[in-house]
């Protein structure tokens, strides 16, 4: 379980908010990319945001292109989940395997508010702060395993030596 | 409350009773790439592992690039038959095969209640058999290749009601782009789609072949028919195993479900540059183009070849256009040498390629000049490509395409019946 604030945006967040279209070419480092996310649609997010915050939308986050440095750049930034009504396909993939959790919530999509304290609890499918207890679909225990893990090739590389031991 | 045919088949695999929105980790059936396996093999690498976990479930297909076209790819080629044989994968196929969303139901892979993955976003195909299909990315391929085992989000469903008959002159691929005009690139986005209704029972696994395939022009994850006798007709001496049927309760939950009427159904085509920039071929008639590309994985099979050959049998190309005709697999190139329609097709002047994927990606075998107009059969027509940038890609039916062959505009092949 863990704390953090909400950052509270709307419907259709897609990737070129997420992360300019400009930086996709360079090669950045995390903290780099950490720096320019969510840069077109809110300023104030990279300099304010702090580990452990959930970023909450309304339905569609991530359409557009597939770019993984969407998902990266807020991992990076130390984000800790995105909860939203829904997901574009190619993003709810990447943030998966790129090691971001991704929740689908209406309600708590619909309730929470920036600034607002969560408590996340990724196991139990729970997200709960001063407006209520919303519960999501629980991820199953490979999934939070890649999660934790970071990423998918991170993930199946322990998984891999686990199995060799 | 009942299951979709997308809950049952995934919820046998993850041996639980699932739904929608649930994400489950699964062993798929097959797991298919094609050229870009030498891109996976280098993922697969790094992962540490020497062998792959079950050799006999990877499926790899030469389409793209074949014959390799020039070092780079002839270079790929080799080191994918060089891990073939060094991880005794018995499902290869090398350069005379064809699209490998034509061998794999062919060669009897794809079957009702499977799951199959595959690093080509036209890999949802193989729902036109009742297979549940979609497609990956690369890095995912590798874990794949390595541990055997996927996560999957179990997508909600959009049902597609058909109801009525095509009228002469129509076909599935003009449905299928009526419905992406209509409601857009987005239609289905992370959704499956189940074809289904009076008129989906009547369809022959081609027409079907060409929706699944165009269900990821929709956004869809996967689309699908559910199989019934005309699928196990067809699946009869191809199938490799034993399957069962499997079927949507009546109960089932459904996203959304719309209606659709095969009768008032016209020619459709796609203009540049999106798939969804949809028009009555009616609108567009006249256009001059300069090549028509009839195959790919969406419009390359027998019927397709035939529909073409009913067309130009005893006619002329149109001097102004170059026809390139691709046959979507060599099982198809043979049986289109036995039914005379490659005959015909070559008679009017038609250049038969070597089955593969050909043009369709813009890699080789025909490409475009700046200010060039290509009539094809096949998925997609965004800026480039088959060519140049300046190029434009017109999406069309079979019919559709050999009628404009003839006549070097772009035509209603409604005028040829
Ligand atoms: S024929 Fe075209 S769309 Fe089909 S797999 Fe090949 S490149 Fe992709």
């Amino acid at each position: 379980m863990s704390r953090g604030a909400v950052w509270k945006y709307g419907d259709d967040v897609n990737t070129d908010v997420i992360f300019p279209g400009r930086y996709t070419y360079q090669i950045m480092a995390p903290e780099e990319m950490a720096r320019h996310a969510l840069e077109d649609l809110d300023p104030a997010f990279a300099k304010g945001v702090k580990p452990g915050d959930v970023v909450v939308a309304g339905k569609n986050f991530g359409c557009g292109s597939s770019r993984e440095q969407a998902a990266a750049c807020l991992k990076a930034a130390g984000v800790q989940a995105v909860v939203a009504k829904s997901f574009a396909r190619i993003y709810f993939r990447n943030a998966i395997n790129l090691g971001l959790a991704v929740l689908q919530s209406e309600e708590a999509a619909g309730a929470l508010d920036t600034g607002d304290a969560v408590d996340l609890d990724l196991a139990r499918g729970e997200i709960r702060s001063a407006k209520g207890t919303f519960r999501f679909l629980p991820l199953p225990a490979s999934v939070l395993g890649i999660i934790e893990a970071g990423g998918l090739i991170e993930y199946t590389k322990k998984r891999l030596e686990r199995e060799q031991e | 409350m009942g299951r979709t045919l997308t809950e049952k088949v995934l919820g046998r695999k993850a041996g639980k009773d699932v739904r929608a929105g649930e994400v489950v980790s699964v062993s798929p059936d097959y797991v298919l790439s094609h050229d870009n396996s030498a891109a996976i093999i280098k993922e697969f690498r790094k992962l540490g592992v020497g062998r792959v976990r079950a050799p006999e479930k990877i499926v790899i297909v030469l389409d793209h690039i074949v014959p390799a076209a020039d070092e780079k790819y002839a270079q790929n080629h080799k080191s994918i038959r060089e891990f073939v044989a060094e991880q005794g994968i018995p499902n290869f196929f090398d350069i005379n095969a064809g699209v490998c969303h034509q061998v794999l139901p062919e060669q009897g892979f794809a079957l009702p209640g499977l799951v199959i993955v595959g690093s080509d976003s036209h890999t949802p195909s193989y729902g036109a058999l009742g297979a549940f299909a979609a497609g990956i990315g690369r890095t995912e391929t590798a874990c794949v290749w390595a541990t055997g085992e996927i996560w999957l989000r179990v997508p909600e469903t959009m049902r597609i009601d058909l109801g009525g008959r095509f009228r002469a002159g129509v076909f599935a691929k003009d449905l299928s782009l009526k419905l992406i005009g209509d409601r857009g690139a987005e239609m289905a986005n992370y959704k499956a789609v189940e074809f289904a209704g009076p008129a989906a029972g009547e369809l022959d696994i081609g027409s079907r072949l060409t929706l699944a395939n165009m269900s990821a022009e929709m956004g869809a994850k996967n689309g699908y028919f559910a199989p019934d006798e005309k699928a196990f007709e067809w699946l009869e001496g191809r199938a490799r195993r034993p399957f069962a049927a499997v079927a949507s309760d009546p109960d089932a939950s459904y996203e959304s479900v719309l209606a659709c009427d095969l009768d008032t159904l016209e020619p459709q085509v796609a203009c540049p540059h999106t798939v969804d920039n949809v028009k009555p071929v009616a609108a567009v008639a006249g256009k001059p183009v300069h090549q028509v590309l009839i195959g790919t994985c969406t419009n390359g099979r027998l019927e397709d070849l035939e529909a073409a050959a009913r067309i130009l049998r005893g006619r002329k190309v149109h001097p102004s256009v170059r026809v390139l005709v691709v046959p979507a697999s060599w099982q198809v190139y043979r049986e289109a040498l036995a039914s005379g329609a490659l005959a015909a097709l070559v008679e009017a002047g038609c250049v038969i390629l070597n089955s593969g994927c050909g043009p369709c990606l813009g890699a080789h075998e025909g490409l475009l000049a700046a200010g060039e107009v290509c009539v094809s059969t096949s998925n997609r027509n965004f800026r480039g490509r088959m060519g140049h940038r300046d190029s434009e890609i017109y999406l069309v039916s079979p019919a559709t395409a050999a009628a404009t062959a003839a006549t070097g505009k772009l035509t209603d092949p409604r005028e040829f019946s």
